[in-house]
């Protein structure tokens, strides 16, 4: 099913008698989830990633702009009649209930022509507990599962009726790193097999990155960039997207661009041609530093780790923005650590220039 | 070893004091009341008695004011337990739905709580009694729809145990609101939003997830409520009076009080064998509810 947001914007009222005015928690809105994809809210925490969420499940109610599920306008429309599967961040699962009865509790609240028999139930949620694999579970109350399996609970309970949507609000986060990754992988395998468009929220940007199909990075209700994970990890449009995306984070220095070539600090280190003369900042990703001895740029080593496939170099430099620069090199790589710097030449497609007052991209 | 005795040692020396003090004052009576209900004539002015036996239950049990008490006590229990659970589960349903006013509202209910019993008993005379120079209010209003009007206080058996029933309900509610209010309060409203996406029923919301959720404090409250229910004795007479065997609205609590210190009193004996059969009756009714308990609740 396709998801169309059309300029939706959500406000809530101002708590704070200091400042009156409205909170807009989703500022203009205007997106498309082609239909079977797997989409991932991404942003920092009070971005509005969760009330879009909300407001596409229909918990909340939109201020204005509109919402279409295909062709359907469900703007109106309550939750329950938008054929959507919801999955909390703490699982919402009934306590009292077991794990069948969870799974089966969507299915008993059909009325009229949607309501099934008592095996076609019975059925369905089996079907349901067998995509997640939770099928030797179905006697268990939910307290007596892991927390990887009571998401697993959670997801069938979403699935089970065959929703038209499927939203995760932050999947991941109530489970240790190693569940994590099988989870994620998890997730993925499901939404493959069931061709459900999904539409998940993270903070997590290796989370987001990993599985998803398409991001949204958003930030103070306002969305940054929206593409391909790999696309928009190159090709950021602004320091923001830039410096949320990828780990170790990327460096940030001030820099002027004179004549078509950027320097930082005295050193000219790249050729950036067709960009205004004036300061910028500069973003450089930790594997855009290229180790050799008479490289353009220099800087202060401070220490080396090794971490077998790859060597991290710990750096500082006055004009960086950060205590520490971190540049990824290939451990075959030899860095004299007696020198106390050390030089890289620079790959142009892993350094961004952006605008220093607007943030925006210029090279 | 030697330093497990020690510090166990240590734990009793601690726990001495509290060991003290309840068993002088809890545990000993306790006893005392048992040898009592066996001890035949016993006089507590002399200290003797004519023997042991179980004369004194058999006295107990067919004393008509004993059976009347009996009868009456069962009757406020099955009606004033269930009736005073389920109105402050609605009254706590109702509050909980509301924002505006709810804090006055919950301080309105709660009011009868801290309102001393006997003040609350002259309210419901004047409510309810016949006097000379008036009929009272209920009966006002009972006379303005066309009924006939009713003595309440002195008049006939049934409604002297419906204004007992009535009084009852009134002064035990506040606490169980509060604690349904406040349990209704704790459960987690992702629960809701969960079952409102999967387009789950007012009605089916409130039997399959809110009851169940608050089901422990409902188990705490009638089992609270059935021995609450079984001491009553203060209620009666603040509506009816000291002479309750006369007005036929004693309870077993009175019974055993008038046995030791009414008109007629002066049997510590048998009032210890009142005590302990309405003892065993309340300890049999709780058993029964956590057998329940444990077969029905949510746990965890």
């Amino acid at each position: 099913m396709k998801v169309v947001l059309k300029n939706l914007t959500k406000r809530f009222p101002s708590r704070d008698k200091n400042h009156p005015e409205d909170v807009i928690a989703v500022n203009n809105f205007d997106f498309t989830i082609e239909d079977g994809k797997l989409v991932g809210l991404l942003g920092p925490s009070g971005c509005g990633k969760s009330t879009t969420l909300n407001l596409i499940s229909g918990l909340e109610k939109p201020t204005a702009g509109q919402i279409f599920f295909g062709e359907d306008d469900v703007t109106k429309l309550p939750p329950e009649n938008r054929g959507i599967g919801l999955v909390f961040q703490n699982y919402a699962l009934y306590p009292h209930l077991t794990v069948r009865q969870n799974i089966l509790f969507p299915l008993q609240n059909l009325k009229g022509k949607d309501k099934m028999s008592k095996p076609d139930m019975e059925k369905a949620a089996l079907e349901a507990a067998k995509l997640v694999q939770i099928d030797s579970l179905m006697a268990r109350k939910p307290s007596e599962l892991s927390g990887g399996q009571q998401q697993r609970v959670a997801i069938a309970r979403a699935l089970v009726k065959m929703p038209r949507v499927l939203l995760l609000d932050e999947p991941l986060s109530n489970l240790d790193a190693r569940l994590r990754l099988q989870t994620r992988e998890e997730i993925r395998r499901i939404q493959k097999e069931t061709g459900i468009t999904t539409i998940f929220v993270t903070h997590d940007q290796e989370e987001a990155m990993s599985i998803c199909d398409e991001l949204v990075v958003m930030k103070d209700g306002v969305i940054h960039q929206i593409g391909a994970p790999q696309s928009v990890y190159d090709d950021p449009k602004n320091l923001f997207v830039a410096m949320f995306l990828g780990t170790p984070q990327i460096n940030v220095f001030d820099g002027v661009v004179k004549a078509g070539k950027l320097y930082i600090g005295e050193e000219a280190v790249l050729d950036v041609e067709g960009v205004r003369d004036g300061s910028v900042s500069v973003g450089i990703r930790p594997e855009g530093f290229k180790h050799d001895e008479n490289g353009a740029f220099t800087l202060k080593l401070e220490r080396i780790e090794v971490m077998g496939r790859d060597i991290s170099v710990i750096a500082h430099h006055d004009k960086c923005r950060q205590a520490d620069i971190r540049a990824i090199i290939s451990s075959e790589s030899n860095i004299d650590l007696g020198k106390g710097t050390v030089s890289f030449n620079l790959n142009p497609r892993k350094v961004f220039v952006f605008d220093d007052r607007t943030d925006e991209r210029l090279f | 070893m030697e330093s497990t005795v020690k510090s166990n040692l240590k734990a009793w020396l601690y726990l001495l004091p509290a060991l003290l003090f309840l068993g002088a004052f809890m545990v000993y009576p306790l006893i005392d009341v048992f040898i009592y209900s066996f001890e035949e004539g016993y006089n507590s002015a002399s200290q003797t008695s004519f023997g042991t036996g179980i004369y004194n239950y058999s006295y107990v049990l067919h004393d008509p004011y004993f059976l009347q008490a009996l009868k009456n006590t069962l009757i406020l229990v099955a009606i004033t337990v269930p009736v005073s659970t389920i109105l402050s589960l609605l009254i706590s349903l109702g509050l909980n739905r509301i924002s505006k006013l709810k804090e006055l509202f919950q301080t309105i209910y709660f009011l009868p709580y801290v309102t001393n019993t006997l003040a609350v008993g002259l309210v419901f005379m004047i409510l309810f009694k016949k006097t000379a120079y008036t009929d009272g209010m209920i009966n006002f209003l009972i006379t303005a729809f066309g009924g006939k009007s009713v003595d309440f206080i002195e008049g006939p058996y049934w409604a002297k145990m419906m204004v007992l029933c009535i009084y009852t309900v009134w002064i035990v509610m506040p606490f169980k609101v509060l604690v349904l209010t406040s349990s209704l309060a704790s459960v987690n409203p992702i629960y809701y939003s969960a079952a409102r996406v999967d387009g789950t029923s007012n009605t089916r919301i409130f039997f399959r997830i809110t009851l169940p959720m608050i089901s422990p404090m409902i188990f705490y409250l009638v089992i609270t409520g059935f021995i609450g229910a079984f001491k009553a004795y203060s209620d009666a007479v603040a509506l009816f009076g000291t002479n309750l065997n006369v007005a036929e609205m004693n309870t077993i609590v009175g019974y055993v009080y008038d046995m030791l210190y009414g008109d007629s009193g002066g049997y510590p004996s048998y009032a210890s064998a009142a005590a302990i059969i309405l003892f065993s009756i309340v300890l049999t009714i709780t058993v029964i509810n956590l057998l329940v308990r444990n077969r029905g609740v949510v746990k965890g």
